[in-house]
C-alpha cells in the first residue's frame, strides 16, 4: 500500500487537491483510503465519502492534532492494509507552524496556497521545511510572477523539494501530482518508523488543564519571554 | 554535490561571493555575525536548543543548504539551447486519433485558436509538462527530436516554459519596485537594480496610464499590471519557449507586446482570437474537441491583409481616445 502524509494550513486547499488527486487515481482503478484529522470539526469526511473512497476521521480536540496523529497512525496504516487500499492518504490541517505529521521514509507533501504572504514559507515549520512535495494553490487568484515569486520563497526554504502549481478546483496540474503519488512510498505496516521531527515538548501545568493565570500556578517546562528592551 | 571552499574560506568571502546565503539562513530564522571564520564553523557552533525552537535539525539545515547552493550555482549555468519542439498528436476528446507531428522552430510564433472548453489550455499544459502520453491527450512533446530528460519537468531554475496567464492580480503587499526586485533575486540575474530600472521603464511604455517604482503592485490597473508582466516576462526569463494565454483585452500596445516578447529567439505559442495578434504569427493551430483540427500556415494573401486591419484597429484606437477624452461621436 502506498502511504503519503499531506498536511498544510487550515483552509490552504489540502481537500481540494487530494479530490483532484483521487479522481486521477480512480481512472487508473485504485482503491483509495483516507484518513482526517483535525482539532474541533471537519466536514472533508463527506467529500471523501461522496467520491466513494474509504475514509476515517479523528478529532483531536484538547490535543494538539499532531501530537494526536502520531498516536494514532499506526492504527490508520493497519485500517487501510485490511481493507485492501493501494493509496492511503492522511489529511492533517497544521495548526501550530512547529508540529509536523511527516515521517522518515514516508513520502511527504506540504500544501500551501498564493494567498497566504511572501513571509509565510518562512514562518512555517517542518511541516513545510521538511516535505518532499510542496503543492502550491489558488495560482488561479494570482499572476504568473507572483507565482513565481512565492515560489521561489518555498523554494528558498526547502530547496530539496518538488515544487508544484496545482488548482484545486479545475484540477490544473493535479495530473502531473497524481504521476508523483503513484511513486510515493510502498509500505505494510509503521513500525520501527520515526517521526521526521520531534514535537515540542509541552507539559506545563496548562497542558494538565490550570486555568488560573499567575507565577504560583505555574509549574513544568514553563519559559518566560525577555521583558527587557533590547539594546 | 559539497561546496566545500565555501564552507571552508573565511565567511566574509562567502558571502561576498554568495550574498543569498545570508537571507537563506535568515529565512529559518537564523541570524549571521560576520567574522573570519567559516560557514562551517558558523554551522557548528549553532545552539541545538535554538535550532529545535526553530524546528530545524543540523543534518537537516546542512541538506538544505546543499540543495539550495546547487539550485543557485545552477542558475549560473549557461542553458541548453533548444533548436526544436515538436508535438505528436494523441487523440482527442471522443478518443480519435489527432493526425499531427508539428515542429516549431525558436523565432516562430504559433497561434492557438478554438473555442471556450475546446483544449487550448490543455495544449499548454502539455508542452509544459514535456508530455509523453500521460496526460489526457496522449500526445507526446519532443525536445530536439528527443524525449527530453524528466529534469524539465521540476526544474525551477532552468524552466522550459515561461507561461503569460490571463490573470493579472495581485495579492502580495510589495510595491512594482520591490516585487520586481524579488522577481529578478529569485533568477539571480546580473545587476538587478538596472534590470528592475529597465523592466518598469519598458512597462510604462507599453501601458497606457504612467505609474510609479514605488506604486503598490495591488494598486496597479489591469492595463498596468499587464504591461509590468510583459517586461517582466521579456527582460527576466530565461526560458526558450514562451506560452501566452489572450494578451488583447486589456490597455495595453498589444503589437508593441509581442514585438517584446518575440525579440529574443524563443519558440513562442499563444493563445489568442485578435485577428492582428493572429495574422503576425506564422502559423495557427485549430483546437476542437480536444484535438488539434487542422494547422493553417499564414500565407502572402492573409498578410497583405494586416495592414488593412491595423489601419481599421487605429480608427478605432483613434474613437476610442476620443469617448475617453469626453468627446461625442456624431461625426465618425
Ligand atoms: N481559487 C481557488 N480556490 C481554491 C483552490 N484550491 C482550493 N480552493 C478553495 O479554498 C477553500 C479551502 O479549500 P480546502 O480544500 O477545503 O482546504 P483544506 O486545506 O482542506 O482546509 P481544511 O481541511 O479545513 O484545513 C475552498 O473554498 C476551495 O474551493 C485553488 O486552486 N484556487
Ligand atoms: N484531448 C483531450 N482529451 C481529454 N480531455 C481533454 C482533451 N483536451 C482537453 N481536455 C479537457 O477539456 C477541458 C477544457 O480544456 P481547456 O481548459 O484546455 O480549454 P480552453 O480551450 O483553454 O478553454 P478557454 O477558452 O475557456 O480557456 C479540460 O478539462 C481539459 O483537460
Ligand atoms: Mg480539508
Ligand atoms: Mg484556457
Ligand atoms: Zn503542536
Ligand atoms: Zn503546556
Amino acid at each position: 500500500m502506498r502511504f503519503l502524509t499531506v498536511s498544510g494550513p487550515p483552509s490552504s486547499g489540502k481537500t481540494s487537491v487530494i479530490l483532484r488527486v483521487i479522481e486521477a487515481l480512480q481512472a487508473r482503478r485504485h482503491k483509495i483510503g483516507v484518513v482526517k484529522f483535525d482539532c474541533l470539526l471537519t466536514d472533508d469526511d463527506a467529500l471523501y465519502a461522496k467520491k466513494g473512497v474509504l475514509v476515517k476521521k479523528g478529532l483531536s480536540g484538547a490535543l494538539c492534532p499532531d501530537h494526536y496523529f502520531v498516536s494514532n497512525i499506526e492504527g490508520c496504516v493497519t485500517w487501510g492494509k485490511e481493507n485492501d487500499c493501494d493509496y492511503l492518504i492522511s489529511e492533517s490541517a497544521g495548526l501550530c507552524n512547529r508540529c509536523s505529521p511527516h515521517i522518515n521514509d514516508i513520502t511527504a507533501v506540504c500544501v500551501i496556497d498564493n494567498l497566504s504572504g511572501v513571509n509565510t514559507p518562512r514562518k512555517i515549520g517542518p511541516m513545510l521545511k521538511s516535505a518532499d512535495i510542496v503543492v502550491i494553490t489558488k495560482g488561479d487568484i494570482v499572476s504568473q510572477a507572483e507565482r513565481e515569486v512565492f515560489a521561489s520563497r518555498v523554494k528558498q526554504v526547502n530547496p530539496g523539494a518538488v515544487i508544484m502549481n496545482i488548482n484545486g478546483i479545475t484540477g490544473q496540474g493535479a495530473f502531473e501530482l497524481t504521476s508523483l503519488f503513484e511513486s510515493a512510498s510502498d509500505i505494510d505496516t509503521l513500525k520501527g518508523k520515526t517521526l521526521r521531527f520531534s514535537m515540542p515538548a509541552a507539559l506545563c501545568s496548562y497542558c494538565l488543564g490550570e486555568t488560573r493565570i499567575g507565577e504560583e500556578y505555574q509549574t513544568g517546562n514553563v519559559r518566560k519571554m525577555d521583558m527587557e528592551d533590547n539594546k | 554535490m559539497r561546496h566545500e571552499t565555501l564552507y571552508q574560506q573565511p565567511l566574509t568571502a562567502t558571502l561576498a561571493e554568495h550574498p543569498y546565503i545570508e537571507d537563506f539562513l535568515s529565512s529559518f530564522g537564523l541570524t549571521v555575525t560576520v567574522s573570519n571564520n567559516s560557514l562551517e564553523h558558523y554551522l557548528d557552533q549553532l545552539n541545538p536548543d535554538l535550532l529545535e525552537d526553530l524546528g530545524l535539525s543540523r543534518e537537516q539545515l546542512n541538506r538544505s543548504l546543499d540543495d539550495f547552493l546547487n539550485g543557485m550555482l545552477a542558475l549560473r549555468k549557461p542553458l541548453d539551447k533548444i533548436e526544436s519542439l515538436t508535438i505528436i498528436g494523441g487523440r482527442n476528446k471522443s478518443g480519435e486519433e489527432e493526425h499531427v507531428e508539428l515542429t516549431l522552430q525558436p523565432g516562430e510564433v504559433t497561434c492557438i485558436v478554438g473555442p471556450t472548453g475546446s483544449g487550448k489550455s490543455r495544449l499548454l499544459a502539455d508542452i509544459e509538462w514535456v508530455a509523453q502520453g500521460d496526460t489526457p491527450t496522449g500526445r507526446r512533446i519532443l525536445i530536439n527530436d528527443q524525449v527530453p530528460d524528466s529534469q524539465w519537468r521540476f526544474s525551477t531554475e532552468h524552466k522550459l516554459v515561461a507561461q503569460l496567464s490571463q490573470n493579472m492580480n495581485f495579492v502580495m503587499d510589495l510595491t512594482a519596485e520591490e516585487f520586481i526586485q524579488m522577481h529578478a533575486e529569485s533568477r539571480l540575474v546580473t545587476n538587478p537594480q538596472e534590470k528592475v530600472a529597465h523592466i518598469l521603464e519598458q512597462a510604462n511604455l507599453l501601458a497606457g496610464e504612467q505609474f510609479r517604482p514605488d506604486t503598490p503592485v495591488t494598486a496597479l490597473s489591469g492595463g498596468q499590471s499587464r504591461a509590468l508582466m510583459i517586461a517582466d516576462m521579456a527582460f527576466l526569463s530565461k526560458s526558450p519557449i514562451a506560452l501566452i494565454d489572450e494578451i488583447e483585452n486589456a490597455g495595453i500596445d498589444r503589437k508593441k507586446a509581442l514585438n517584446l516578447l518575440i525579440r529574443e529567439e524563443k519558440i513562442v505559442l499563444m493563445a489568442t482570437h485578435d485577428p492582428i495578434l493572429a495574422l503576425m504569427g506564422d502559423r495557427r493551430l485549430v483546437i476542437k474537441n480536444g484535438g488539434i483540427a487542422k494547422v493553417i500556415e499564414a500565407n502572402e494573401t492573409e498578410r497583405r491583409n494586416l495592414q488593412r486591419l491595423e489601419e481599421m484597429d487605429n480608427q478605432l484606437l483613434a474613437l476610442r481616445n476620443r469617448i475617453r477624452s469626453g468627446e461625442t461621436l456624431e461625426q465618425l
